[in-house]
């Protein structure tokens, strides 16, 4: 019996990546250590004041002190985030497969969907604050609102990317379209849906900060917002680091999610 | 069939429409009159014009001429993945108007679901026709180990080289017991040494499951190899130039490659082919 010898031996392969990825991560924290590090000697070699441009040790000591308003801060900003998120993720995606499988919804909502996304929502901020007000639901209409249209986009290109030979294939089988979707069309579309999530995470923190810049009591952005107007820089600085630290974490939260629920997604 | 009678001057009627029935009842899949035209940009462009082909049970035919020449067109039209213009298509004397499962399709690309391991992904048709699944677990199992992938099955098939991944495709088209086997260039994609070893291989299992089987190529030699039957055709518009029977001894080998037969042979469909020879039908 003959068999092709190259079965890729999985030890090569995964090897090497390794080894590099190993020196990717210690390259890039020595870098940014050295960044840190250069930064604290300029400002207090250059006398720079704390007000316009606080040393890293400065922001470090205003974030302990300050540890308890700031966790407070970040759990509203991270709850108006991830609610809007799983709304978006809740209506994106069956709004998706419905404008896939239906040419006049394809061609009646998808123009209205461009159009919404080509509205800044930094400018409809003001707005929703004018009808809803102060509290945590303007911010997550703006996260929604954000995080929306990358998931539809996404999944309505996973849905229809399915090789045409495969199409035909299940065509000759008289596969029924329930069976077409579920077996092949939707994990078709995973690997592009995750794309389309991971692009939206990022976009939802930004989206929660823009909402609490316009008209809040709390949450990180609206402490940036109190603590410039109030001179209190390494505050706002250490606002910044936590807003950055969940933005990365919430990526990568949803990056794993990934490797376990789409383990064969080509891998960047 | 016309023997120089019109139909209605046929001396001996009964005999004559017998014989036709007859016709019906040895062939698979009969071609008769078919055309196929796209619309493009630039008006009705003919795909396929006036196919007549008889092709019989458990024959293999190949298809070869360059591209344009119709041949992937005309397998669509076996599958009924697409309607004719013009002209029917009979199945076991049926005429054939949607996809029947009694049908396996092998593409280029083996185009297998990532997100399967091996065995899952011979058994998808299975699942789609509501196949018993003990039953069709073991032929797959069978399947597999016939084209020597015993072992993989629960591989994942990016794991596997195009060679391999082409040998699952296969399997996934038999694992319902079609009795015709389309294939659409099947072994194109693939380097010249896999593509030889896996065409001897096919015919290796076309000789334990007798199948009708289509194959399509642009490669000559291969066509001649394979074949019970090579169907030459010439493109713009898309027809049959040339039927030939190929009367190399069975198992084919090699070897064979090298005789004068199989020499004029491939002369013979060269001339059709590049000099779009005027259409000599069956």
């Amino acid at each position: 019996m003959t068999t092709d010898a190259t079965v890729l031996p999985e030890e090569d392969e995964s090897l090497e990546p390794a080894s590099s990825s190993v020196k990717a991560i210690v390259g890039s924290t020595l870098t940014f250590i050295a960044m840190v590090v250069l930064w604290e000697v300029l400002v207090v070699q250059l006398k720079i004041p704390g007000w316009m441009l606080p040393s890293p040790s400065a922001i470090a000591d205003a974030m302990i002190d300050w540890r308890s308003e700031l966790f407070g801060h970040f759990m509203v900003t991270l709850y108006e985030s991830l609610v809007g998120f799983v709304l978006a993720i809740i209506i994106s995606i069956p709004l998706a497969v419905a404008v896939v499988y239906s040419p006049i919804l394809q061609n009646t909502i998808y123009p209205i969907l461009l159009a919404f996304q080509s509205m800044p929502k930094v400018a409809i901020a003001p707005l929703l604050a004018l009808w809803i007000g102060f509290g945590t639901l303007p911010k997550i209409i703006i996260v929604f609102l954000v995080c929306f249209f990358p998931i539809v986009v996404a999944t309505a290109t996973g849905l229809t990317a399915v090789p045409a030979s495969l199409m035909d294939l299940i065509r000759s089988l008289s596969a029924s379209q329930t069976q077409t979707f579920i077996k092949i069309r939707f994990p078709t579309a995973m690997p592009h849906i995750f794309v389309g999530l991971k692009i939206a995470i990022t976009f939802a923190v930004i989206g929660a900060v823009i909402g609490e810049f316009v008209g809040s009591e709390n949450g990180l952005g609206y402490l940036i917002l109190v603590s410039t107007s109030q001179s209190r820089t390494p505050l706002a600085f250490g606002a910044l680091v936590l807003l950055t630290v969940m933005s990365i974490l919430l990526y990568y939260g949803i990056a794993f999610v990934e490797r376990i629920v789409v383990p064969w997604a080509p891998r960047n | 069939m016309s023997l120089g009678w019109t139909d209605n001057q046929t001396p001996f009627p009964n005999l004559a429409a017998s014989s036709e029935a007859f016709k019906r009842v040895m062939s698979k899949i009969q071609i008769e009159g078919v055309c196929k035209t796209y619309a493009s940009k630039t008006g009705r462009v003919m795909a396929l014009e006036n196919v007549d082909l008889t092709i019989k049970q458990n024959e293999f035919i190949t298809l070869v001429g360059p591209s344009g020449c119709g041949k992937s067109t005309l397998l669509k039209l076996i599958g009924a993945l697409i309607r004719p213009s013009r002209g029917v298509l009979l199945f076991d004397g049926q005429q054939l108007l949607n996809p029947t499962r009694d049908v396996g399709i092998v593409f280029q690309e083996a185009v297998l679901l990532e997100w399967r391991n091996v065995l899952d992904n011979v058994l998808l048709p299975a699942e789609i026709l509501g196949l018993d699944k003990a039953k069709s677990r073991a032929r797959a199992m069978h399947l597999l180990d016939l084209v020597g992938l015993k072992g993989f099955e629960m591989r994942a098939p990016r794991e596997l080289s195009g060679g391999m991944q082409q040998r699952v495709s296969i399997c996934r088209a038999l694992i319902h017991d079609p009795s015709v086997l389309l294939m659409d260039e099947p072994f194109a994609a693939l380097d010249a040494m896999t593509r030889e070893e896996l065409g001897f291989e096919l015919m290796r299992i076309w000789d334990t499951e007798k199948k009708t089987v289509v194959f399509v190529t642009h490669n000559i030699s291969e066509a001649i190899t394979l074949a019970d039957r090579v169907v030459a055709m010439s493109p713009r518009p898309g027809r049959i130039a040339k039927v030939l029977e190929i009367e190399l001894p069975r198992p084919r080998t090699i070897g064979m490659e090298f005789t004068p037969q199989f020499k004029c042979y491939s002369d013979q469909i060269r001339e059709v082919i590049y000099h779009g020879a005027g259409a000599t039908r069956q």
